[in-house]
């Protein structure tokens, strides 16, 4: 990965990117791969992978993803995504395509907060959380996602990991690779660091992520 | 479906052998009155379609969770490399924008067929025109789509035979332009006799691919040099793809100067031309030398062919189903001082007969 630099030092979506980009390889599938980027910090990922990688919409590179697919299943098709992309604007499509069972791959960021915009509140937002659009801490509970679509496409795969442990990240994403490739739809929902807008610095950032495992439960669902 | 002779079809049936016969393969959709046939018959020629004999599955189709997915959907599938299309209408129409204006950004082959319905909001269903400035400028960039504006079920289906040609041709978004009467109306059609050779798609994204495509920039001066090359290519396709008609009465042959000239597109363009028919006919009006001008691709516009006219025309009349969404392109256009007044009749149907009094006023 030649380009990390545009994402801020210390941010979580390039370990995930690395991640993606090794387990691509091993499998070979990475000239058989289709990257859709959300718009959010994922975009900032369109040259940074020698894959087939684009930007969509905001909260719509699941459908993109889903037509991409259907035209040409032969390839692997991921969509990249953040927490409000997916759990806010773009929730109705990520839904629909769990339970269609659609086999694409969404990796949803989850950081808790519209960081490409500032730092306003997400669908993710953790209780008491003080973001710029909920100066007075938030209110109400967090989306849980993964939680949510189990009861909604028995087939998926469906996990939850943290950039800060990135052994089960990458088995995880193997995992989820190997649901899509027999058929099914897949999500990994990924605790990643954005220090710019949590406004931390190291080992504080690592502690934010520690606390956010306390109210999103890191494993498979 | 079969290809007999002259068939009885209806604008949706009219549709729906149109992208079959340009070759396309998928389609999403979601359900809205009055472009809803076009997605159930769609789905019924993708189950029951055979080739030899043998069922032949290669048809796609996705009733998508709303005009969003099914636009997005879109963009994803012919970015493949597939012949895709949506149909959609009113406030689909509004939805179907996000989807567009990704691929005005991207310059993605999509092909959507607008049903217009009258609005604002769920209005009616039957009588419209009031789509035009979505079909061209609903999205937030300059409205580079092609645009075409049917007036009859032949056209219906040679203008979406073009749809696709020319959307995988010049990588601009093409929408046909048609109404709820348009849609619904059953007539005897003979699709034969129109040949069109299909043209091969590109996958913008395959196997042998290694693209990373943006459509965000980080410098003001890139997106305005991409804006600028989109244009350029724009007005090369303007050169290639404009069609327009002059109508001066059956049997006639085209004489300018027209000291009155009509204007009008889609289904109110026939009634138009009865109008001019007429008063062509009738005694009375011997010697009234009046034209009607049909703007065919509504985007981009005919300019050259119009004001060609309008030089020797004394007046012009723009008659439409909307409160002047035409009357604001011909102005736009129109490089020489003339009157223009009009019949705008927003989500109503136009008679002959009220186009006829209109000029003889
Ligand atoms: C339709 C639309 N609405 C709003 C925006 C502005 N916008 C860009 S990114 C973003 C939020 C991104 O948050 P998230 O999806 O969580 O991604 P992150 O940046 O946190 O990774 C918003 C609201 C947009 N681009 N498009
Ligand atoms: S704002 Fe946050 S999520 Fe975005 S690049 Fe910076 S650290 Fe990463
Ligand atoms: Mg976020």
């Amino acid at each position: 990965m030649a380009k990390e630099a545009k994402f801020c030092p210390g941010c979580g979506y390039p370990v995930v990117l690395r991640f993606l980009h090794t387990i691509l390889k091993d499998k070979k599938l990475d000239k058989k791969t289709a990257l859709g980027l959300d718009i959010g910090c994922s975009l900032l990922a369109w040259d940074a992978l020698p894959i087939n990688t684009f930007q969509t919409h905001h909260g719509r590179v699941v459908p993109t993803m889903v037509g991409l697919n259907r035209a040409k299943p032969e390839l692997l098709s991921i969509a990249l995504v953040g927490d409000g992309g997916a759990y806010a604007i773009g929730l109705q499509s990520l839904l629909w395509a769990a339970m269609r069972n659609d086999p694409i791959l969404v990796i949803v960021a989850n950081n808790t907060v519209y960081a490409m915009t500032g730092g306003q509140m997400a669908p993710t937002t953790m209780i008491e959380q003080k973001t710029d659009t909920s100066p007075a801490g938030s209110d109400q509970p967090p989306v849980l996602g993964p939680e949510l679509i189990r009861g909604l496409s028995p087939k998926a795969y469906l996990a939850r990991a943290a950039v800060n442990d990135v052994k089960q990240l990458n088995e995880y994403l193997n995992k989820a690779i190997e649901a899509c490739q027999l058929g099914n739809f897949a999500l990994v929902e990924v605790l990643s660091f954005c220090p710019t807008n949590w406004r931390t610095k190291g080992a504080e950032t690592n502690e934010r992520v520690e606390e956010m495992k306390r109210v999103f439960k890191i494993g498979e669902f | 479906m079969k290809t007999n002779k002259k068939q009885f079809l209806t604008g949706a049936e009219v549709v729906v052998r149109a992208c079959v016969d340009a070759g396309a393969k998928m389609m999403f959709g979601y359900p809205i009155t009055p472009g809803t046939e076009i997605l159930s018959h769609w789905i019924r020629e993708a189950q029951s379609r055979l080739i030899g004999g043998q069922a032949d599955k290669s048809l796609k189709y996705l009733q998508t969770e709303d005009e969003i997915a099914a636009g997005f959907c879109m963009c994803g599938a012919v970015m493949a490399g597939e012949k895709t299309f949506t149909a959609t209408a009113g406030p689909g129409t509004v939805l179907m924008q996000d989807a567009l204006s990704m691929a005005d950004g991207m310059r993605l082959p999509v092909v959507v067929i607008v049903v217009q319905r009258g609005g604002p909001s769920s209005g009616t269903v039957i009588y419209s025109q009031q789509e035009v400035n979505l079909a061209i400028h609903g999205g937030n960039g300059e409205g580079l789509r092609l645009v075409y504006s049917p007036s009859n079920l032949t056209e219906l289906y040679e203008y979406t035979r073009l749809a696709f040609n020319n959307a995988w041709k010049y990588n601009f978004p093409v929408i046909v332009l048609s109404d709820g009467f348009l849609m619904k109306t059953r007539q005897l059609v003979d699709l034969e006799k129109i040949k069109i050779k299909n043209i091969e798609t590109e996958a913008i994204i395959s196997e042998n691919t290694q693209k990373n495509i943006r459509n965000i920039y980080t410098f003001e001066e890139e997106l305005g040099e991409k804006l600028a090359r989109d244009k350029k290519d724009f007005e090369k396709m303007a050169g290639e793809v404009i069609m327009s008609e002059v109508f001066c009465g059956r049997g006639q042959v085209e004489t300018c100067p027209y000291e009155e000239l009509v204007i009008a597109h889609g289904i109110v363009a026939g009634a138009a031309k009865e109008a001019v028919n007429a008063l062509r006919l009738a005694p009375l009006a011997q010697g009234k030398k009046v034209g009607l001008f049909r703007p065919i691709t509504l985007s981009p516009f005919p300019a050259k062919e119009l004001n060609e006219l309008a030089k020797q025309a004394k007046k012009i009349f723009v008659v439409e189903s909307s409160m002047g969404q035409l009357r604001d392109l011909v102005k736009q256009n129109l490089e020489v001082a003339v009157e223009v007044s009009g019949l705008y009749k927003p989500a109503e149907g136009i008679e002959s007969e009220e186009i006829v009094k209109l000029l003889n006023c």
